[in-house]
């Protein structure tokens, strides 16, 4: 029959069930981590150790960014707020945006591209130079020993700087539409307070950032893991965690935003 | 780096992550004032609720008392049934007269309580009687035309 | 089978993709002997060693260490006998995030509950034996090939293993660290009262310090003995290899068509 067809609608089937199979095998990837936790948090330093990689030197980019969103919310926000004359308003605005998503997603984006990439090209760096297959051979789990503390690392940071990022870009919101436009301070203040709610957005917009932060981590660690063992493989594996966390964080981001703030 | 450099970092970096995250709960939200403390449920059955939310203002001379729980509709007595959170610190008596009303011209609509003089006060699960309807504004403006209309038709 | 072979292999088959690697091998190491595998690249040298260390699994045929059929182990048994095996892998494999001091340490601190204090004699012990006290707080990145690979050396050693493998130790040294590692390779093996296995492609280095010699070409063994015996060997292929002959059985022309043809015979392969 038609032969072009046949193979194209092979070639489909292989790459769906190619990628299928690759899930699966991320999921049983993501079990045995959770299995192999034990070491890296009985021996929290070096969970620690990777706390400061993944979070601490995140810093930087995280509160500058942080702050130039919210000075942009600001100016934005003040533009559309005065057409109908309640720029007193701007704080909730720019809180809410940045609590609700902005700064989950945003932050988690850039970890992603700051962090999770460290990450995948230091394992596959790892698995390409031996050094996992030695630590094998010398009867230590490198899902353990390595991937787990990465992993955990990354989870706990993505939270923090995810709050980091809000309160900087609240920040930042603040300092243009306050100090530099003029919006009356108090009911900047005021009018925030009576709009963002501690569970309704605050608490959801954290268990965002958990979220992200555990789908940025499973990724990243994922991804190293998996890499060819050669330079040109980790290369592709270190671009592969960016495109595909990048994407599953603002997919997870609009089924999250579905079940949270559109039951109301 | 040696381990307690980066202890140290780790440290400050956690403490500066939760104090942000404290900024948000206390400064940015309103964990500190009304939703954290308890509070008791009263009824209170409208006409119209217009575009009452739930989780919206329930104010009393201006300051927010407690919040709408829940709102469904009664369809025995076709009415919209408010269920309403109010802040156990406060008290109100059973007479009061809650009314919906709208912040600003276009604002949020909360709900209003206008004190009564009974000395009984409202406990838990009891209903206000006195209501009043939310201002529909299309309705206002329809019947401000019609009166015009009639007024300027008896003229003639 | 006598207790005196610390490594026995029977009928070993190993297939990755339906591509036959290993074909019917059969290898003993003595205990306290140092036995090479030599070969050129590719062959399933290190499959081999990779088979012993467990971490693959025979298509058929099994792989005995000190008496334990090592594919038919659980986790914590294979672990238990990884633990008392050493090995060196091909560029050193170090751990670039650890100091050289914390590489050696590694699997004393993982595997032992000793103090501190032990540890650090013991670590600065296993440089001596290499030469490499004076290194102990440099990084990875900062040591030379050959240095590297005597840390590695020490590493694989850290916690005295009845069984130490050696995957290309040879591979990318001068000359100079080349005898050393070819020595310590021989001192170390019977300091310790281990057995050695030398997977390598370095004929003359490893000829002076092994005690047998398997020769595997394409997955199978093609002829082994004693030093003496590979040196004199008739066999086409090793005696091409020890001798480093640039043709023989193995050609030096990849498969080709003929080359009159290829550079005559364009019009004649299109018509």
């Amino acid at each position: 029959m038609d032969n072009g067809l046949s193979r194209a609608l092979g070639g489909l089937g292989r790459r769906v069930t190619s990628r299928v199979w690759r899930l699966g095998y991320a999921s049983r990837f993501f079990l045995a981590i959770l299995l192999n936790s034990a070491t890296a948090l009985r021996r929290v330093h070096l969970t620690i150790r990777e706390i400061y990689f993944t979070g601490v030197l995140s810093l930087i980019i995280i509160l500058v960014s942080g702050l130039f969103v919210g000075m942009v919310l600001g100016l934005q926000g003040y533009d559309t707020l005065q057409r109908y004359g309640s720029t007193e308003a701007l704080g909730v605005l720019v809180s809410l945006s940045l609590v609700r998503e902005l700064g989950p997603v945003v932050a988690a984006l850039l970890f992603a591209s700051r962090a999770g990439s460290a990450i995948t090209a230091e394992i596959g760096m790892m698995k390409a130079t031996e050094q996992l297959s030695a630590m094998e051979m010398m009867a230590v789990d490198p899902i353990a020993r390595v991937v787990a503390p990465r992993f955990w690392g990354g989870v706990i940071s993505m939270p923090l700087l995810a709050a980091l990022f809000s309160a900087m870009g609240i920040f930042g919101g603040y300092l243009v539409g306050v100090q530099l436009i003029g919006v009356d301070e108090g009911s900047f203040w005021s009018q925030m307070q009576a709009s963002v709610d501690f569970r309704e957005d605050i608490l959801n917009g954290v268990i965002k950032s958990f979220v992200f932060g555990i789908i940025v981590s499973w990724v990243a660690v994922f991804e190293g893991y998996d890499a060819e063992p050669t330079a040109e493989g980790v290369s592709g594996a270190t671009t592969r965690t960016v495109v595909t966390s990048s994407l599953a964080i603002l997919a997870a981001d609009f089924i999250l935003t579905a079940f949270m703030f559109t039951g109301t | 780096m040696s381990r307690t450099t980066l202890d140290l970092w780790v440290g400050f970096f956690v403490a500066v992550g939760l104090g942000a995250l404290l900024f948000l709960a206390l400064k940015v939200g309103n964990m500190a004032s009304s939703s954290s403390g308890d509070t008791y449920a009263i009824q209170a059955k409208f006409d119209n609720i217009g575009g009452l939310k739930v989780r919206g203002a329930v104010k009393s001379a201006g300051v927010v008392v407690g919040r709408v729980a829940e709102i469904r509709f009664d369809p025995e007595a076709y009415l919209a049934v408010v269920t309403i959170n109010v802040d156990t610190r406060y008290k109100f008596p059973r007479d009061t007269f809650a009314t919906i009303n709208t912040s600003g011209l276009l604002g949020e609509q909360y709900i209003g309580f206008e004190v009564g003089g009974d000395t009984e006060m409202l406990k838990a699960g009891d209903t206000i009687k006195k209501t009043q309807s939310a201002v529909v504004l299309e309705k206002l403006i329809g019947q401000f035309m019609f009166n015009k209309a009639a007024e300027d038709g008896g003229k003639k | 089978m006598s207790s005196d072979n610390l490594v026995e292999i029977r009928d070993l088959n190993f297939t990755y993709d339906s591509r036959p690697i290993l074909t019917g091998i059969n290898m003993t190491i003595p205990r306290g002997k140092v036995v090479a595998v030599m070969g050129s690249s590719g062959c399933g040298k290190t499959t081999t060693l990779r088979l012993i260390g467990g971490q693959l699994k025979p298509t058929s045929g099994e792989v005995k260490v000190s008496g334990q059929v090592v594919h038919q182990l659980d986790a914590d048994g294979l672990y238990g006998l990884r633990r008392r095996m050493g090995m060196l892998f091909q560029f050193g494999a170090l751990f670039t995030d650890m100091s050289v001091f914390d590489n050696i340490a590694f699997q004393m601190r993982e595997h032992t509950d000793l103090p501190e204090t032990v540890i650090r004699d013991l670590v600065l012990m296993k440089l001596n034996a290499v030469g490499l006290r004076g290194a102990h707080d440099l990084m990875p990145a900062e040591l030379s090939g050959g240095m590297a690979r005597r840390v590695a050396l020490a590493r694989a050693v850290a916690l005295d293993p009845m069984l130490i493998m050696y995957d290309e130790p040879f591979a990318g040294l001068d000359p100079i660290s080349l005898s050393i590692i070819g020595e310590l390779i021989r001192k170390l093996n019977d300091a310790l009262g281990a057995s050695s296995i030398v997977v390598t492609h370095d004929v003359q280095e490893s000829l002076k310090i092994v005690d047998y010699v398997y020769f595997v070409s394409a997955g199978k063994i093609v002829a082994e003995g004693t030093a003496e015996d590979i040196k004199n060997s008739k066999v086409p292929y090793v005696h091409q290899f020890v001798w480093g002959e640039e043709d023989g059985p193995v050609p030096f022309h990849y498969p080709s068509r003929p080359y009159g043809e290829e550079l005559m015979g364009r019009g004649a392969h299109h018509g």
